[in-house]
């Protein structure tokens, strides 16, 4: 199963070394991963997709959580939460498809963020399931280059863990 | 006042109350053994590899129960500390190793002797350093030792640039660690520890499995009176024993690959499992689906990843074991329901049934008149220096004859690389062991191969006095590999004769130690009581059994119920 885990880190030099380094030793795998400091400038939050069994995931939860340089660790697939993530994708654009591309941007609520004689950049937001599927419904098309940010995610207020 | 960084890291370690390190000398790290030079309250031990001197630090620390130090220069001296670093961190010893670092400015210029040792140890320290800033040299320290030696304890690394040891600044007040993130937990769950006792009491075959924790956090005592007050036998891992007294009725010896049988027929019977301190690992277990299949598992230790990793506990008890078994204890002596059993915990049926094992089994081997069998020499050694020596060994054949044969009765007096079995371990940790312990008797139980991966430490032992013993089990082989190969690729012996071999009594006296051999049986008692009356280093060599072989055995990814036996 999918597992979105967040992780408050110290800024500090290596420490995403660390938290890679666990995954690779340990052969858990990621999905996708993303970092940035938080309101306190020497805390950062990484956000991280795994898959992986029950027992896995509590290996891994617990793994990070012994990592001297981290702060806390939330399993947060556990609770209700919002999770984003954004891509930009350059779709080759010819006369006959232009006006295709900007149908189907418009319909994933997407934005053309750069325009050229041949191609279309389109920036699009929205859960890893909805960026897969535009992505997926550009590619015959002809997609020429993907760029995604990885996920990142919130529990929802009120449903506080 | 200002002193240079060199003066404080000293300071710090006065500070720690470290009297003994272990190092060894390179040109980014000469500030600070000027200083070394230069005060007399912590000595300094010239090891001949630095390798050698984090085993050294790794065995002080085993039999001081207090942190480990090490110090190295950058680069190479740096590297070579990687295999006693990631054994200690296996076998959670609390070391801290130095590290010189070329000056700030060169980091990451490929400059000589560079080598990023914070990057190479990641993934095999507890915690590691680079200090860049001098400010942050006496917090980093402090925050070393304090990492190092609590929770579960284990190696940390500090690399320190040159110019920082060179730096003048103001040495900051003492002040207590405090970390926002690290704090280990310490006490028990009141509620999973009365379930533990419940479950305790309800048992009908009860197994207490032992390990290295229970050392670590000085709990044997809490562990004995456990055992006794609800009658539950006891067998131990690599690393635990010692934990509880091996000549106790109530002692099954070790478990697993090379466990007694009936030790592992216990635990493949047993209703209740009570793992304290131990870590289910591979050698201990064997099939996991078919270890302790019919248990209740009860697991106290004090590092939660230890907790259902490999196999699914019921009653998990994140604690330090000395406090949980403490509280257990208290729960016995107050439950009003196990103080009125007439016969108190007795489980007499289950503890007969063991000892059909233990007859049908026993620990043993084939004695011969004119051939030295290895498990004779560990038993005459025991018999010998009645059970009190200090005992490290280097790895193979020869550490599990001295796990299985030498009943250890005594906490902190077996060393051995349980986690990444580094042959070469044994030697060095002697000479650490003897540093911290003078007066005792403090014999390496070695293999002919082992011995030789730090044979050069006989001139640190030499230099410093130490009359540390090597009992060497010499088979002419890699014998462990040579057994393997005997059981499951039809013996053919690819790269185990060691054909080409010193005569390592004149390897001895070339040391200035003494040498002594012996190659019957009847000289066996003799030579060791010539050593043990030797104020000096002395090496023995034991011309043994060529082929004996470790037994009983479980071949590797069997249940532990399908051993060869002898
Ligand atoms: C540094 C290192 N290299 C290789 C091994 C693999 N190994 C385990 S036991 C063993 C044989 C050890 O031979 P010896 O020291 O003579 O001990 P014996 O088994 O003969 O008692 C070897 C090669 C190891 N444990 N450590
Ligand atoms: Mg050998």
């Amino acid at each position: 199963m999918k597992h979105t885990i967040s992780v408050l880190l110290q800024n500090k030099p290596g420490v995403l070394s660390r938290v890679t380094g666990l995954f690779s030793g340990r052969g858990f795998n990621i999905e996708s991963l993303s970092v940035a400091p938080t309101l306190e400038t020497d805390v950062s939050c990484l956000t991280l997709v795994t898959v992986g069994d029950n027992n896995i995931v509590e290996q891994i939860t617990k793994q990070l959580h012994k990592l001297i340089d981290i702060i806390k660790v939330t399993d947060i697939s556990e609770f209700e939460f919002v999770e984003r993530e954004m891509a930009l994708i350059r779709v080759k654009a010819e006369p006959s498809t232009r006006a295709e591309i900007l149908r189907i941007c418009d319909i994933f609520r997407g934005k053309v963020v750069d325009v050229s004689a041949k191609s279309y950049a389109l920036e699009v937001t929205g859960t890893c399931d909805k960026v897969q599927a535009m992505i997926d419904i550009l590619r015959p098309i002809g997609i020429q280059e993907i760029v995604r940010t990885g996920t990142i995610a919130m529990t929802r207020a009120n449903k506080k863990y | 006042m200002k002193i240079t960084g060199a003066q404080a890291l000293l300071k710090c370690l006065e500070e720690q109350k470290v009297e003994t390190i272990f190092g060894f000398p390179g040109g980014a790290v000469i500030d600070l053994y000027d200083e070394i030079l230069a005060q007399d309250k912590i000595t300094h031990v010239l090891v001949r590899h630095e390798q050698a001197a984090v085993h050294a630090a790794d065995a002080y620390a085993r039999v001081t129960g207090d942190v480990g130090v090490a110090l190295v220069t950058s680069g190479p001296g740096a590297t070579n500390t990687v295999t006693g670093i990631a054994s200690a961190y296996m076998d959670s010893i609390p070391i801290v190793v130095f590290t010189g670092q070329v000056p700030t400015g060169l980091i990451g210029n490929d400059a000589f002797q560079e080598v990023d040792i914070v990057g190479i140890t990641r993934p095999c320290t507890k915690h590691n350093y680079l200090v860049k800033n001098i400010n942050d040299l006496v917090p980093t320290i402090r925050e070393a030792f304090y990492i190092a030696r609590s929770g579960r304890p284990g190696p940390v690394l500090v690399d320190l640039p040159k110019d920082v040891m060179a730096t003048r600044f103001v040495f900051p007040e003492p002040q207590q660690v405090k970390m926002r993130t690290y704090r280990p937990t310490y006490e028990p769950h009141p509620g999973q520890i009365e379930k533990a006792c419940q479950a305790i009491l309800k048992a009908k075959k009860p197994v207490i499995y032992a390990g290295g924790g229970v050392i670590l956090s000085n709990a044997s005592d809490d562990l004995t009176q456990l055992a006794r007050t609800a009658d539950i036998p006891v067998t131990m891992t690599l690393m635990g024993l010692g934990g509880f007294p091996g000549t106790d009725p109530l002692s099954m010896g070790m478990l697993g690959m090379h466990g007694t049988y009936y030790a592992n027929m216990a635990v493949a019977n047993c209703d209740l499992l009570i793992a304290v301190g131990s870590r289910f690992d591979d050698r201990v277990t064997g099939r996991v689906d078919a270890f302790a299949p019919h248990a209740k598992i009860i697991h106290i230790d004090i590092d939660p990843t230890s907790i259902s990793k490999n196999v699914k506990v019921h009653i998990p008890i994140v604690a330090d074991c000395k406090h949980a078994l403490t509280a257990m204890n208290t729960w016995f002596a107050r439950s009003e329901e196990f103080n009125a059993k007439t016969e108190k915990g007795n489980h007499a049926a289950w503890l007969r049934e063991i000892n059909d094992w233990r007859v049908a089994h026993p620990l043993g081997y084939v004695d011969t008149p004119d051939v030295i069998k290895p498990q004779f020499v560990v038993q005459k050694l025991h018999e010998l220096t009645h059970g009190d020596a200090i005992i490290t060994t280097e790895v193979g054949q020869n550490q599990m004859w001295a796990a299985q044969f030498y009943h250890f009765n005594h906490p902190r007096a077996f060393m051995t690389s349980g986690g990444l079995g580094v042959m070469g371990y044994g030697f060095p940790a002697a000479i650490g062991a003897q540093m911290a312990a003078p007066d005792r008797t403090v014999i390496d139980i070695a293999g002919d191969g082992s011995i030789q991966m730090n044979i050069q430490e006989m001139a640190t032992a030499m230099q410093y006095k130490l009359p540390v013993k090597i009992a060497i089990l010499n088979n002419g082989y890699l014998g462990m590999v040579r057994q393997w190969q005997e059981l499951f690729y039809d013996k053919k012996y690819s790269a185990t004769p060691l054909d080409v071999a010193p005569d390592f009594v004149a390897l001895a006296r070339a040391y200035g130690a003494v040498g002594l051999r012996a190659t019957k049986p009847s000289e066996v008692e003799p030579v060791i009581k010539e050593a043990l009356a030797t104020k000096n280093l002395v090496v023995m060599d034991f011309v043994i059994a060529r082929e004996e072989g470790v037994y009983p055995m479980v071949p590797a990814g069997k249940a532990t119920t399908e051993m060869l036996l002898v």
